[in-house]
């Protein structure tokens, strides 16, 4: 047998308080689609990045086609064929598709040290009919969507000859339909004897793509397995370390019960002085979850923004239990009873040096504080409360929420936004980032606060959570929100994310 | 006819132009690779008060004294740019921070002023300075006579820097990489290409031009030293590379208008004119300036929109845990 075209032995990474690689054996041969599956968190992004030279290993050797390696820059790495396509794009967005190819080339067009943009077109454009990876050459990286700017990563490790192109979560920015794409161009790029280490954690995805897995938890390979061998059962059993239970809803709402929120046709302009969110109109019930789901970057934010009061609406109204709430005044949407729990939870959700008693207090120390001051001791107390009903990791009520890690401080979030028993809770991608534990949790939380009679807005990217809790789901594109018939037909939602109305 | 005010206006807005020229290209150079500094003035008193030095103190023939002197000021202004370029590239400092404090310490009654003084270099004309190189004959030509043909060759020089810089920017692999730095390093930096030199470079040259530009003051549009004899020239500078949407092109046509600026008053005085105290905003130009780039500078939604690059004020921290 050949040798393989990675071999990674003993390789180990440590970032202070952290081992995020413990002595891990990754191995792949040429033509095949190698799965790396874990949590987030587990150092499937770490042991990539020590692969493309962007980290170095504390400890290990790294063989590439048996000759042994050792990358000190991102530039070493691509010289010896491995590419990447990263989670968030590194992409200048202001240059052209063909400039973003022969950045920093030393092989094509790019190597002279004069650069003539006709020729790179030609080249781009031949690559791109080769692999089915179509886009505009001279189109600027900001004018495309962010489906074809992923085509212009791949496009990019393929122009610079990469034999082995790792995909940090490929689908996460993807429709059902783009992803179908992709899986055929990794298939092709596999066929023609690259080495493709996907990168995921979403089980049904790699049972399609990839030929062997490796499953990586808490910094550790566990097993490699052959993909035809294993099961999704199988598979989600390695990763989490034990079996996991699906949290599903069945639909239950009184037709009859009182409507909690309605909005009706808002307008909201986005960061960028453009048009987010297009003559949005809803209505929320008393118990129960609407999911919003969408590509990120359609106007969800920004919609759950404006209803929040964090955003100024352009026009339109967002009534609580009939009562118009004004306008672009986030107090008066809380005091109205809506909770938000944002996309950006350290960011938006608290303040990060404040202590997480300060935090949760933020929303209700108006009402809580002896004049202007405040009740320390009942704000303590109250903190302790939740970190023991919510099961929060920390210190004590004492510790500030910039050091807890990402599941706690969602965990404080979400007990804030709780104990204030909200008409209405808007959750915008609570679940991002989160481990599957954390993930379970979060959607308990959820569903009990629509059994407490809340109409819970959940927007989020990941499909998965949007079937297992909805009692319907809406898409978001282009700043419309249209509602999908069949609320557990994966088709029909795929479709109108890109959107299509289905007919 | 080539005493007509539009004629002459049009001339002298070259000439008084020629310093905002070099010092906005130098700040150009190095904004596009992402590095704010506001120490433009700062660099140019140093420049100027170097450059001035050197005539006074090299007894040799014109041309090599006037080359010396743009050399050593170009130096003294990549050592100045060097300061800041460590403190914000390497040690990560806020850049409107250090810009701020390099143009303190450097500027009038700082550095300059300190230098100028122990050199003892005020209360004498320049030994040497840069003259019309074309003959008297051909700057009588009609309209192109004065406004190109009677021009010092630091004008010349300044022609061909606009034309390499566009080029260099707009159609080489390093202009192409440093542009690349400029919007996104991350992705820059994963392209293999090293953003660190690439700031370092830019930065400094970017000190060189705005030393030079100081020099060109002090050696052929007044040809002495006093302090601050920039007179906030690096403010306005610096608000053409704004108002030039960061290009070269751009910039010469807008250095030439605020030169054009400069000599409005003078011009309408010597013609008896009275339009006000024009005097009085033509002087308050640069404090203006000042503020306009404060407030662009601090505001990321302004820069965005006349699109700065995208990194423009940033270090950048290769993403660790």
């Amino acid at each position: 047998m050949d040798a393989p075209a990675v071999s990674m032995r003993g390789v180990t990474k440590r970032f202070p308080g952290v081992v995020a690689n413990d002595s891990v054996d990754f191995e792949a041969a040429p033509g095949e689609v190698h799965a790396l599956l874990g949590e987030n968190g587990a150092g499937k992004t770490t042991l990539s990045h020590i692969l493309t030279g962007l980290y170095r290993p504390d400890e290990g050797q790294i063989a590439l086609y048996g000759e042994p390696v050792e990358f000190n820059s991102p530039r070493e790495a691509i010289d010896a064929g491995v590419g990447m396509v990263h989670q968030h794009f590194r992409l200048v967005s202001r240059f052209t598709v063909a400039e973003n190819l022969v950045l920093g080339d030393r092989r094509g067009a790019g190597r002279n040290f004069r650069i003539d943009p006709g020729a790179i077109a030609t080249q781009v454009r031949e690559l791109g009919e080769r692999y089915s990876l179509a886009v505009d050459p001279r189109a600027r990286i900001w004018q495309l969507s962010v489906g074809e700017q992923q085509r212009v990563e791949i496009l990019k490790a393929l122009y610079q000859e990469a034999r082995i192109l790792i995909l940090d979560e490929p689908t996460a920015v993807l429709t059902p339909d783009e992803a179908d794409t992709l899986f055929v161009t990794v298939r092709k790029m596999a066929e023609e004897g690259r080495t493709v280490i996907f990168i995921s954690h979403k089980l049904h995805e790699v049972m399609a793509v990839s030929d062997r897995v490796t499953v990586l938890r808490a910094g550790k390979a566990l097993a490699t397995v052959r993909t035809a061998d294993a099961t999704p059962e199988s598979l989600a059993e390695l990763m989490v370390g034990r079996e996991i239970v699906v949290v599903t809803r069945e639909g239950h709402v009184n037709p009859e019960s009182a409507p909690v929120l309605e909005v009706e046709d808002l307008w909201a302009d986005g960061d960028r002085g453009t048009v987010a969110v297009k003559g949005v109109s809803l209505t929320l019930r008393s118990g129960e979850i609407a999911a919003v789901a969408g590509v990120a970057g359609n106007g969800q934010r920004e919609l759950a923004e404006a209803i929040a009061g964090l955003r100024p609406c352009a026009k339109g109204v967002v009534r609580v239990k009939g009562k118009a709430v004004h306008n672009g005044d986030a107090r008066a949407a809380f005091q109205a009873g809506i909770g938000y729990v944002p996309e950006d939870r350290l960011g938006t959700g608290l303040s990060p040096t404040l202590s997480i008693a300060m935090n949760l207090s933020l929303k209700s120390f108006r009402r809580e504080s002896l004049g202007p001051f405040l009740r320390l001791h009942a704000m303590r107390d109250k903190a302790a409360d939740a970190i023991r009903t919510f099961g929060i990791k920390a210190s004590g009520p004492e510790q500030e929420t910039d050091e807890l890690s990402g599941g706690n401080l969602q965990k404080v979030v979400i007990s804030r936004e709780f104990s204030a028993h909200p008409n209405v809770l808007i959750a915008a991608s609570p679940t991002r980032g989160l481990d599957v534990a954390a993930v379970e949790q979060v959607h308990s939380y959820l569903l009990d606060a629509a059994e407490e009679g809340a109409g819970v807005l959940l927007i989020s990217e990941d499909l998965d959570e949007i079937l297992a809790l909805n009692d319907r789901v809406l898409v978001m594109y282009e700043g419309t929100l249209t509602e999908a018939d069949d609320r557990s037909s994966v088709a029909e939602i795929g479709l109108r994310m890109a959107g299509e109305t289905p007919s | 006819m080539n005493n007509s005010l539009l004629i002459v206006l049009i001339a002298s807005g070259v000439a008084y132009g020629t310093p905002l020229l070099y010092a906005a290209l130098g700040e150009l150079l190095a904004e596009r690779s992402g590095v704010l500094n506001l120490g433009v003035e700062g660099m140019m008193l140093v420049g100027a008060v170097m450059g001035f030095w050197t005539v006074q103190r090299l007894h040799t023939n014109t041309g090599v004294a006037l080359a010396a002197a743009i050399l050593v000021a170009g130096l003294m202004g990549a050592l100045m740019a060097s300061i800041h370029a460590f403190l914000v590239i390497t040690l990560r400092a806020s850049q409107i921070v250090s810009g701020l404090a390099l143009t303190i310490f450097a500027g009038a009654v700082g550095l300059s002023s300190y230098l100028g003084n122990d050199l003892n270099l005020a209360d004498s004309p320049a030994a040497h300075t840069f003259n019309a190189v074309f003959p008297k004959s051909m700057q009588g030509w009609p309209i192109i006579g004065p406004i190109v043909f009677g021009q010092n060759v630091l004008v010349y020089i300044s022609w061909g820097c606009v034309v390499g810089i566009w080029l260099y920017l707009s159609r080489t692999r390093p202009g192409l990489n440093v542009r690349a730095v400029g919007e996104s390093p991350a992705a820059a930096d994963t392209m293999g290409i090293n953003v660190t030199r690439y700031r370092y470079t830019h930065t400094l040259v970017g000190g060189a031009f705005a030393g030079v530009a100081g020099a060109s003051i002090t050696l052929a549009i007044t040809p002495q030293w006093v302090d601050g004899i920039t007179g906030g020239a690096g403010w306005i500078a610096i608000a053409l590379v704004i108002f030039a949407f960061w290009r070269p092109e751009l910039c010469l046509v807008g250095a030439y208008f605020f030169g054009a600026l400069q000599a409005l008053a003078p011009q309408l005085q010597a013609r008896d004119i009275n339009l006000g105290p024009t005097v009085l905003w033509t002087n308050a130009l640069p404090y203006v300036m000042t503020i306009v780039v404060l407030v662009i500078v601090s505001s990321g939604t302004a820069r965005s929109r006349l699109g700065a690059p995208a990194a423009l004020g940033n270090a950048y921290i290769r993403e660790e845990r």
